[in-house]
Formats: structure tokens, sequence, C-alpha cells
């Protein structure tokens, strides 16, 4: 299982995919990920590559290889598409995080709309997720990346199943915001069931 | 980071690469650990900031690898193993100390990471760092994963001490931020306090004993090769009827590895983990009735050069493929399209899953930023006031203020290495006609930037001097440095003053001013670029990921009906919170933390607190 986490620096993908890695650890999977530290920290492009399986060779994916691609931001997004291939589940958060390449008027972001529309010509496995909306319904917007992955467990993708997913999700936040990562989960979860 | 410390043989837990390299000495019984950080190498040292208390052993952060490299082989000349570990360009200032302390050797084990950065994901460079190996004689290991790099740290310090010589795992970006699982060991006690025995024509460096310990290094060198020549991390992966030789290391690899594996590919793989010194017999066997061998290695030719010497000898016939041929470039780090690339021009690769092709958008790029709030943001802004229509060369430096070179702030023009902006600075002053300010942060300051202004006083160089003390060293992760009161341990430290210092070294026009302040520090530029000779600023406000506090403040607004689309806060602030909708130019609440330096810009008092309005 490879999958491909894209979004910004700042937007709590780290996390993520320690989850997802927790959940392989407990279940005697191996697994490999690449993850960025540094420069691009700082609100630039973060990727991070998780791969699951029997053995994995190495943490990287090349192109067509992604079995899922969980973006946090639609242009993001967008750019990881050729990572993805016909079968590949895309799901993405619909909120636009503007680069000030944008704000400042020098370049244009695509309305997020056309992003979709795009995607969907060449892919029918496309999940949109108003993380936002539904982090702050569980209670705080910054279990956005909790209800992405939420999201990405209600496709086959994952080699894990929903309990499996929320005990990882035990282990790794603190304690005191487990249950409102378990609601921004739940919430993720039915949203993208909704849309298959 | 606690269950680094499990003494659980067997245990299985997911580390990243550097955590993993912290178990590796750890099993290994590490006494001493010193480093400046850099990407990729920093969570070494972030983890032993949680943790080496606990283990019982000793680390610092030192003011640069230099000194991190002088008191690591301190440390291990005196029989306590000692890990010291650096960015890859962190091995060049270093490198002086490195290079004679590999004549003189050590008593217990030293190991040095040297983090490589194929890319240049957060570098000034990609240089490929194996060449140290050649240049200074250091046995040298390279890891594909962070498991091996647990094995490989835990067995450079067996290494290092047999042989008496330091050893160098030179790693990459993905090995160092790669997590994979990794299998505990045993945990060994660090070592203890050591007793230093002196032995002055070992470790005194005077031209008679360096005439005698440069054929000693030689000699251990010498002992090193029938190690490497068996070394458990040189591996054969042969299959029958191979049509295809490779021999590959580090993330190159991975890849070939794995593309062999998913597809069955008929490539016989030699995996090399020791390459300095050279398994030459080791490869020579492999290669000996091979008739093609691609080499798989991100960057220099380092391998590559080497087997097409060993193929004189072993099999002349032997066609050699790699970046000579241009099968792989020399540039950027490798992966998995690259090398099925390389590896599908020499047999059949069945191809992948046919890539979605959407149609093209151009996309906005996303450089990283300064973040709302920064303060050196409003340090660029200030002199640029204070500046007015004078023109200026910006000598930059290294560190999150280097993000001024982007619009609207365009704050740097000329940047190299860490502490170059004070000697090119000096440089400019001397050699053009304009005014020259340099700009560097705190933890450079101590890094590099002393020396420098030292010797800027002393030939008299004309140039604005800014420290942008934002009391950490940012950039890297927020480690502490010698001006921070706190060391690398958690413990109280003496904080070292950049103003005492300027002084010390004879400097006149030494203020500390708040960014926050713009008026008052547009102010104190104007005085200073007056000030003939070198006039130094430091701009101190703490880093504002530092004071979480701060980012629940309120965020601020525009009052569109006071705005008068001049822009001057788009245009010459540039916060990214600012963002123009059509020709209004509104807040974003999410990122906005209510720091005032928009307001302060505004000359129609359009921007402040949503409350008042
Ligand atoms: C020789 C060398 N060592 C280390 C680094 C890694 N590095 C990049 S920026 C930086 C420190 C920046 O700290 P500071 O000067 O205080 O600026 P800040 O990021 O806090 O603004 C470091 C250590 C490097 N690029 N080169």
């Amino acid at each position: 299982m490879n999958l491909q986490i894209v979004g910004v620096g700042g937007q709590g993908i780290l996390l993520s995919s320690k989850v997802i890695g927790g959940a392989a650890l407990d279940k005697g999977l191996d697994v490999w990920m690449s993850e960025v530290h540094g420069m691009a920290q700082r609100g630039g492009v973060v990727v991070t590559t998780v791969k699951i399986g029997e053995i994995v060779y190495s943490p990287l994916i090349g192109d067509g290889e992604a079995h899922a691609i969980l973006g946090f931001e639609p242009v993001e997004t967008y750019r990881a598409i050729k990572r993805a291939a016909k079968d590949t589940w895309i799901v993405t958060n619909i909120a636009p995080i503007v680069p000030f390449t944008v704000s400042s008027g020098k370049q244009k972001y695509p309305k997020p709309d056309e992003i979709f529309q795009s995607i969907e010509k060449v892919s029918d496995r496309l999940i949109k997720v108003d993380a936002k909306k539904l982090a702050q319904e569980a209670g705080a917007a910054i279990a956005q990346n909790i209800v992405m992955l939420g999201a990405l467990t209600a496709t086959d993708a994952l080699p894990f199943s929903r309990e499996e997913m929320e005990n990882s999700i035990r282990k790794n936040v603190p304690e005191k915001f487990v249950e409102l990562n378990l609601r921004a989960f739940d919430l993720g979860f039915r949203s993208a069931k909704e849309q298959m | 980071m606690k269950e680094l410390l499990d003494d659980e043989p067997g245990k299985k837990i997911l580390l990243l690469g550097n955590e993993a390299i912290v178990r590796g000495a750890f099993e290994a019984g590490v006494g001493h650990g010193s480093t400046y950080p850099g990407t990729p190498s920093s969570e070494i040292g972030n983890t032993l900031e949680k943790i080496a208390k606990d283990y019982g052993m000793y680390f610092e952060y030192s003011a640069n690898e230099k000194v991190a490299m002088e008191v690591g082989a301190a440390a291990a000349a005196s029989g306590r193993r000692a890990m010291v570990w650096m960015k890859h360009v962190g091995i060049n200032v270093a490198a002086d100390a490195l290079m004679t302390l590999m004549y003189c050797g050590v008593r217990a084990g030293m190991v040095i990471v040297a983090a490589g950065d194929p890319s240049v994901h957060s570098s000034q460079n990609e240089q490929d760092n194996r060449y140290y190996s050649i240049l200074g004689g250091i046995p040298m290991l390279e890891p594909t994963s962070p498991q091996e790099a647990k094995e490989m740290t835990k067995y450079a310090f067996d290494l290092s001490e047999e042989l008496e010589l330091p050893v160098m795992i030179r790693t990459t970006t993905r090995v160092n931020h790669a997590r994979g699982i990794v299998t505990f060991g045993e945990l060994k006690e660090p070592a203890p306090i050591a007793h230093f025995e002196k032995d002055p024509g070992r470790f005194v460096a005077v031209p008679q004993n360096a005439r005698k310990n440069h054929p000693r290094l030689l000699e251990q060198l010498g002992k090193a090769g029938p190690l490497s020549e068996k070394s458990q991390f040189n591996r054969e992966m042969p299959v029958e009827e191979p049509e295809l030789h490779v021999i590959g290391s580090g993330a190159g690899f991975n890849y070939v590895h794995e593309l062999r594996e998913a597809n069955g590919l008929p490539i016989s793989i030699l995996k090399l983990g020791m390459t300095n010194p050279f398994p030459d017999e080791r490869v020579g066997r492999f290669i000996e009735d091979a008739k093609r061998v691609l080499i798989v290695e991100e960057l220099e030719p380092f391998i590559e050069d080497k087997v097409q010497a060993i193929a004189k000898k072993f099999n002349p016939a032997l066609e050699v493929y790699g970046k000579h041929t241009g099968h792989f470039s020399r540039l950027y780090e490798y992966d998995p399209n690259v090398v099925r690339e390389a590896v599908s021009k020499l047999i059949d690769v069945p191809p992948s899953e046919e890539p979605l092709q959407a149609e093209d958008f151009a996309l906005p790029s996303r450089p990283p930023s300064l973040c709302p709030g920064c303060p050196h943001r409003a340090t660029y802004y200030a002199v640029k006031k204070a500046l007015g229509k004078r023109e200026a060369i910006f000598s930059s430096d290294i560190g999150c203020y280097t993000l001024g070179v982007q619009d609207p702030l365009n704050t740097a023009d000329f940047l190299i290495c860490m502490g170059g902006s004070v000697g090119a600075a000096g440089g400019f002053s001397k050699n053009t006609d304009q005014k020259v300010f340099a700009f560097l942060g705190d933890s450079t300051f101590f890094h590099s930037g002393l020396p420098a202004l030292v010797s800027g006083v002393y030939n008299q160089h004309d140039f604005v001097y800014v420290v942008m003390d934002n009391r950490t060293t940012a950039m890297t992760g927020h480690q502490p440095h010698p001006g921070t009161g706190r060391t690398g341990m958690g413990g109280p430290a003496p904080m070292v003053s950049v103003e005492d210092l300027a002084r010390g070294a004879g400097v006149e026009f030494v203020e500390t001013v708040n960014p926050y302040e713009i008026e008052k520090t547009t102010e104190v530029f104007k005085r200073a670029i007056d000030h003939p000779g070198i006039s130094v600023v430091v701009t101190k406000y703490p880093c504002v990921l530092l004071d979480k506090k701060k980012l629940s403040k309120t965020p601020l607004k525009v009052d569109q009906d006071k705005c008068k689309r001049c822009y001057m806060c788009v245009n010459k602030l540039g916060c990214i919170a600012l963002v123009k909708e059509g020709d209004d130019v509104v807040i974003d609440t999410t990122l906005c933390i209510g720091c005032s330096h928009c307001a302060q810009v505004c000359p129609f008092d359009a921007i402040g607190p949503e409350v008042e309005q």
C-alpha cells in the first residue's frame, strides 16, 4: 500500500502519518515512510510518503504508484496527481491555503472547483472533505488532520479497519485530545462514506 | 522519545532515521555527544535534548561544528565513546579539526555522522561528503534505512575503537528523515568519565609528530581494508542467470532493490554499506563474470570511478553504466522514477501503472516564507524604510531571515555560507561604491559571525552589522545557543551577550532595538547608516513560534472604508496573512497573530483590532 500525503507546512501531516505508521506496527506489517523536516515546514509544500506491506523496500514512490493520495490542500492534491493511477483514491480537503505568491497578487490560485472537475475528468475516485468545518464541529479546527484520516479510512486503501485506526489515534495523540480526535475521525469517515 | 531508553532487546518501534542513530549510540554506550544543528541531522540533537540526561551521557550544542568536533575529539582521545553529528556542510567547518584528528586517532570509539542533502531540500549546496573519507582517510559507512542506521552506528563505535580512528557515517535526507520499524538490541551503560593519558607524540600535531602520525593513519587504514572486504554491510544479492549487475549504495540502492523485487527482474545486486576503504576484492569478484554493471549512487560517481578502476584488473571487457554514460545524473536525489528509467535503458522493465494525466493548470508556487508576526520581517521593513531611495547591498546569511530574499522584501543579495554575511559585507564595503548591510541571526553570530566582526573592526570595514536576535536557532528547530541561557541538556547557562562582545571588539555604535517597534527601529537604522565604520544593531524579539501564547492573540482587521488601496502593507511588508481579494486587502484570520506590523505600516490607520470597529 502506497500512500502519498501532501499539504502545507504546519497542517499536522507528521501526526497523521505517525498514526498510520503506528497502525501498521500494531498489525505486524512492515512500514517505511519519508517525512519532511526543515525549511519546508515554514509554510512550504510538504510531501510525506507512507508505504506498508509484508516487506517494504524504499521510502518513496514513483508516478502512478500511489494507492491513495491524501491531500490537505486542493492545489497540493493537484500537484501530486501524477503519483496516482486510475484506481487511486484521491481524498482531498476542499479549503485552499493561499500562498503568498498569490496573496501578493503575483500569481493566480485556480478555483478549487475547477481543480476538482479536472481531477474528476480522469478519476472517479475523488472524495472531497470539508475538513475545517467538520473539525470545528468535532470541537477544534486543529483536528482537521484527523478528519482527513477518517475520510481516508472510509476508502479501502489502507490495510486497516476503522477500529485499528482508532486504536492508533488513542496511542498517538495526547490523552486529553483523544475524544475530540475520535469525533473528528468519525465525521471524516462518514463524510467520505456519503460520497462513495 | 523516552522509549529509546527501554532495555527490551527485540522490541520493535517506529523510528525516524535520526532517532535510530541515537538508539544505536545508546546500544554502543556512548558517553559524549556534541553537535551544531543542521538539516537533516538536527533531530539527533533534538532527541538528546530530551533524553541525554536520563541516559546518563554528556551532550552539548557547541557554538559551531568545528568546536563540536574538537570537544568530541577530546572525549574520544580520553577514552570516552563520543558521537559528533552535523549536516554535510558542517563537515566543511569542522574539516580543519577532522583532517589532523585522523592523524592522531582516538582511544575510544568516535563516530561522526555527516548528513547529506541531495536535492538541496534545506541547504546551501548538495556536496557529496563521501570524498571527505578519501581526503581524510576516514573509514566510512553508508546506511540505507533507519534499522541499518542504528546497526551501523553501533558497529561504528566498535570499528573506530578497533582501528583507533574516527569513523564516519554518511547519511542522506531519505535516511535521516525516513521513518521505519527498528528492532532494539541491548542497551548499554553510557561510557563513564575518563582520565586522559598524555601522549604528546601522538596527540600534539607538531611537524615531527605529524610526519610520524601520517604513516600511522595509513597503516590503520590498511587494517580497515580487510574489514571492509568482509563487512556485513556489504551484501551480494545474486539471481540466477542475471542479465544485469548492479552495485548500489545509500538511498539509491533501495529503489533498485524495490524495482527488482516488484518485477522479478534478472538483476544481481551488490549493496555496498562500507565504502571506505573500498572493498576492491569483493567488488572484483562480483563483476568478474558480469557483462554489464549499472552503478546506482546519488550525487558524484564515487563508486563508479572505483569500479572502473577495479574492472581493469578483474574484467577489462566489463561495460560500466552510470553517470559517465548518462544513465544517471550527478544532480539531485534519486527516486523510483529515476531508477526505473535508468534500468529500463538496459533491460526490459514492465511498465508501471499509467499515471493520471490531468489537464495542465498553472499552479502557484509555494516557497517557504517568514511566519506572520516574524520579527525578521519587521526588521527588514525598517531597514528599507531607513534607506529610503538610497541603494544598498544586503549581504545575507543562513537562517529563517534568509527568506527575506523573497518578494517584496528582497533583502538578500549575496549568500554563500554561515557567517559569510560579515566577511562579504566587508569585502563589498572595500571594493564597491555602495552602502552595505550584513544580516545574520543570533545563532549564526556565535557560529562564525564573531571572528569576521573582529576582522572587520581591525580592517576598518564600513557597514551596518545587523544581528537578528530571535533568541533561538529557529530555522533548524529552535535549538539553544550561547545567547539563550540554556544548555543542550536543559540546564541553565550564562547568557553570552552579543552587545558586550561587539563593544569588546571595539565597535563604537552598538544599539539594541525591539523590531516590533517599527518606527523606533527605523530611526536607529537611520543613525547606523550614517555612522562611519561598523555599526552593530541588535534587533531583539523572540521567534513567534517560541511564544505559543502569542499565536492565539486576536487577529487584526482591515477597515475597508478607511483603506485607500495604497497596498503599502502588501507591497512593502508582505506578511502572508495579508491577502489581496480583488482590489481589497483582507486579513486571513487563521494566519494573523495580531503582531500589528501591518497596522504600524498603514499610512491611513485602516488596520486594527476587530473590536474597535
Ligand atoms: C555550516 C552550516 N551549519 C549549519 C547549518 C544549518 N542552519 C541553517 S540556518 C541555521 C541557524 C539559524 O539560526 P539563526 O542564525 O539564529 O537564525 P534564525 O533561523 O533563528 O532566524 C542553521 C544552524 C548550515 N546551513 N550551515
